[in-house]
């Protein structure tokens, strides 16, 4: 029995759920210590992802540019680079995309995939820096993306006074234009006109709500034809989480399936091996900063395409998306795949947070140390293989 | 010599459910060098630190000069007049002689500050006693591995041990080395001490050891006295079945000049030269061996062959194609694999497994994959085909991390792989070294059987015994040139060598 229990525990992915019990065991007892229920709290943190189809969109839209940053993360580190820096390249690809899709008049589906693209290519080069630096000058990518991240923080701050650019009595640039918009159905919220069209319509597919014992009893359909209006009129909802699959599947391929995938880890794991045999270590290092940072970016352009206000800002502080997908990627133990359920994970506690701050006074904080221990006892979870071996070792001396 | 210094009885340990050692007995007479000889893995480390109370054996009990002892950790064993010299040195690389020997155990004045005066004498007197001459204001980054070796065994003489345990001390020596170490031991024998020397070298232990205990997989195979066995008959105890120590290979066929270096000057970071202006000429059908004591330039030629760095000046060519400064990839393309003297760092990716490092060098060809797609079935199957003909252990072991492999297997893996690119030219760095006496036995068949096929191969090696045993022709590397070509035959001599070695008449 213990020596089922103990090869269980030698999974990584066993240590990972334990890890994610345990953060919400101890932010259960800092609750408790603070004064809050524990249960209840985590009872409205639940109901404030699940209870409505409207929340768990929510969660899904906040997901998104985590899911991308932590892809980015995870692919550096499988090949050996840790990306820091996916924060400012996150950044200037949501630089790129706030200025194709304001200043380049395009098409709509062309326009938004130039935004995207133009956000890749930026954020790609942004990190290509990185890469070259460490390639040429052996500087770590670690001080160089942490000093990049600055200067992107900074930059945005630039961007944003340039005189055709920012919008007049705000801290912003203009939106981008609703041709560059990658939210569902965005045409039928571009004005006042298509919105009550759009009403107008959902009410005549509705017909009239029957009323038994003089109470309404609304179809089935009708339910959800009010959450579909729901949804899209109060919601970002966007395209960005298909794109955040597709790139986690084309990520996982090329990292296991494709010779390039083959030598970046390569030179990952071992890059003096890597060498003699052949491999080509700086463009591998300098093509794995360039592909980690342009799906950074792509969380950058989808973050401006796909979500309010649709534009750069005056920032004081980094907006902690690239950070953000670095717990991720630890999380989901560098593996892209697992980056959209630890994704999915770190957007419910952080929408989920909001809702128990709103009915329970429940600091937000509390979120934040949740998720520090998950990580804290990932990162310890060699702990757990000790365990086993305990286990193992018990099992022997009682035969 | 009735007096029996240390006396294990019984001794079991497991790990896990690994069983290291299963009922081992040790007699050591005091006075004496007694050796434990066994392949890689056989448990005589494991049954030393025991010995040493790095580890706690199961069941078993331990005899000291006679008392039953309880060695629970290295403070016992030293508290008991033990003490061990491990293989990789236990030393701070920017503290200076003196004060490696006393950390830890420092001479202190009334006011408990060091006295490093007192201290240095005392190591100045100990040193002389034993001859073992070090220079006790050195750096230990500064000085030969010999004397940081020496520097080792003072700090065991200075706790005052009798009983030495030297974990193959030989391994990181040189053959002048070797033989100083030979001395010292004898003099410390003459003065009373005992010495445990764990190896699997059997020169060594002919020269100096008066009684040998084998050990096998764990298990206690024999006590013998040194002198009544020959080293074959040593070799074929501690590994279970007849050996033969030296190659059966047909005299050479030398064919054309297909690899030749002219004038190569290799520059370190700091600027010095490490290769001089070195020469060399490798035939088809010959295998030539570069012997030299380490750091002379064998590195530097190996590394600017592989253009892993650079050369300042000089050619190196391949089939009259001149391939210095340029990648890696040209140098494997134009016909040269090498085997990599340190085969964890460059040879293989430990984390891979076994087929991945097996395409490591020809990931690319069209046989492994397809428009950047990997071939998993192809990879697959090469693997096992390579697994089959080398004989690479444990079976089926294509999907298991090539770090789970013995070092001997991991080895045919990278010799199997180089053999297969077909290369003019063979390089091999070192290529045995941390192998036992089969894979040695394997490896040297190898080289010979490429030769036969008309191969070219450069064999570099710190073992006089294997350049002497396995080239045809040798060259001698001092100070960054070949200082002497020589044809391999009855009348080269490893004291010969040895004059060369050390400069000869320079």
């Amino acid at each position: 029995m213990s020596i089922k229990i103990s090869s269980l525990l030698k999974k990584s992915t066993t240590a990972i759920f334990i890890s994610i019990l345990l953060g919400f065991l101890v932010g259960g007892i800092i609750l408790a210590l603070s004064g809050f229920n524990p249960i209840q709290s985590y009872g409205e943190l639940f109901k404030g992802v699940f209870s409505k189809p409207r929340y768990i969109v929510q969660t899904i839209i906040i997901a998104t540019p985590v899911i991308l940053t932590g892809i980015s993360v995870a692919f550096a580190f499988k090949t050996g680079l840790f990306n820091i820096g996916a924060e400012g390249q996150f950044m200037m690809g949501a630089i790129a995309a706030s200025f194709i899709g304001y200043k380049i008049d395009l098409p709509p589906i062309i326009h938004p995939i130039a935004c995207l693209l133009g956000a890749m290519i930026f954020a790609g080069l942004y990190a290509v820096f990185v890469g070259w630096l460490k390639a040429k000058f052996g500087i770590h990518e670690v001080i160089t993306s942490i000093m990049l991240n600055w200067i992107a923080l900074y930059f945005n701050n630039y961007y944003v006074t340039l005189p055709s650019l920012k919008k007049p009595n705000s801290e912003g640039v203009y939106e981008v234009l609703d041709s560059a918009r990658i939210n569902i159905l965005y045409n039928v919220k571009a004005n006042q006109e298509n919105i009550l069209a759009f009403r107008d319509k959902i009410a005549e597919l509705k017909g009239n709500v029957p009323i038994v014992n003089g109470v309404e009893k609304p179809t089935l359909f009708m339910k959800l034809l009010d959450t579909v209006q729901d949804i899209v009129f109060r919601t970002d909802i966007n395209y960005g989480i298909f794109i955040a699959v597709a790139v986690a599947i084309i990520v996982g391929f090329i990292l296991n399936k494709t010779t390039l995938g083959y030598s970046l880890k390569g030179v990952g794991i071992n890059k003096y091996a890597a060498e003699a045999a052949g491999i080509n270590v700086k463009k591998q290092i300098i093509m794995s900063m360039l592909i980690s940072g342009a799906i950074a970016g792509l969380a950058g352009g989808i973050y401006i395409t796909g979500m309010s206000p649709n534009r750069i800002i005056t920032l004081s502080l980094h907006e902690n998306y690239g950070f953000n997908g670095l717990s991720v990627a630890l999380i989901a133990n560098n593996n892209p795949i697992a980056c959209i359920f630890s994704g999915l994970l770190f957007g419910a506690l952080k929408y989920g947070g909001n809702a128990m701050q709103s009915q329970l006074g429940v600091p937000t904080e509390i979120i934040n140390i949740v998720i520090g221990t998950i990580i804290f006892f990932i990162g310890m979870r060699l702990i757990f293989t000790i365990i086993a071996d305990k286990l193992e070792k018990g099992e022997n001396s009682n035969e | 010599m009735s007096d029996i210094a240390v006396e294990m009885k019984g001794i079991h340990k497991y790990f896990g459910k690994f069983c290291a050692l299963q009922n081992v007995d040790l007699t050591v007479e005091s006075g004496t060098i007694h050796s434990i000889l066994g392949e890689n893995g056989a448990g005589k480390s494991t049954l030393m630190s025991i010995l040493y109370g790095l580890y706690k054996p199961e069941k078993g009990e331990i005899f000291i000069n006679g008392k039953k002892a309880k060695i629970e950790n290295p403070s016992d064993a030293i508290k008991l007049g033990i003490g061990m010299v491990h293989q990789h040195f236990m030393l701070v690389e920017n503290l200076t002689v003196t004060e490696n020997i006393i950390l830890g155990a420092e001479i202190t004045n009334k006011f408990g500050i060091i006295d490093m005066k007192r201290a240095t004498k005392a190591i100045k007197e100990l040193s002389e006693k034993y001859g073992l001459y070090v220079d006790p204001y050195a750096k230990i980054e500064d000085i030969s591995v010999g004397m940081q070796q020496r520097v080792e065994i003072l700090k065991t003489l200075y706790r005052g041990a009798d009983i030495l345990i030297l974990d193959e001390p030989t391994a990181v020596l040189t053959p002048q080395e070797i033989l100083e170490l030979i001395d010292i031991m004898k003099r410390l024998i003459n003065d009373g001490k005992t010495i445990i020397i764990i190896t699997h070298k059997l020169k060594e232990i002919k020269q100096s050891a008066k009684y040998c205990t084998v050990i096998r997989r764990g298990k206690l195979i024999d006590r013998v006295v040194v002198d009544d066995l020959s080293e074959e008959e040593l070799a074929s105890k501690m590994v279970g079945r007849k050996v033969n120590l030296h190659i059966d290979k047909t005299k050479a066929d030398p064919k054309d000049v297909i690899f030749s270096i002219e004038n190569l000057v290799v520059k370190d970071f700091r600027g010095l030269e490490k290769l001089k202006g070195l020469n060399l000429e490798i035939k088809r059908g010959e295998i030539y061996g570069v012997a030299g004591v380490d750091g002379n330039g064998q590195k530097e030629l190996i590394e600017a062959i592989t253009c892993l760095s650079k050369a300042s000046k000089g050619k190196i060519k391949i089939n009259n194609k001149e391939i210095q400064n340029t990648t890696p990839k040209n140098v494997l393309e134009s016909g040269i694999s090498t085997i990599h003297e340190d085969r964890h760092k460059r040879g293989l990716i430990l984390d891979f497994s076994v087929e991945l490092n097996s395409i490591l060098e020809s990931f690319n060809k069209p046989q492994f994959s397809k428009k950047s797609i990997l071939n998993f079935e192809a990879i697959n199957n090469f693997a096992k085909s390579l697994i089959e003909k080398f004989d690479i252990r444990p079976d089926n072991c294509e999907k298991t991390p090539i770090r789970a492999l013995s070092g001997g297997n991991q080895q045919k893996l990278i010799i199997a792989r180089e053999v297969f690119n077909d290369p003019d030219l063979l390089i091999a760095v070192q290529p045995t070294r941390g192998l036992d006496i089969g894979a040695i036995e394997f490896v040297h068949k190898t080289l010979v059987e490429e030769r036969d096929k008309g191969k070219a191969i450069l064999l570099v090696s710190l073992e006089l015994d294997e350049i002497m045993d396995v080239s045809d022709t040798i060259g001698v590397i001092y100070d960054g040139t070949i200082v002497k070509t020589l044809q391999n035959d009855e009348n080269v001599t490893e004291e010969k060598l040895g004059f060369w070695m050390a400069g000869g008449e320079n």
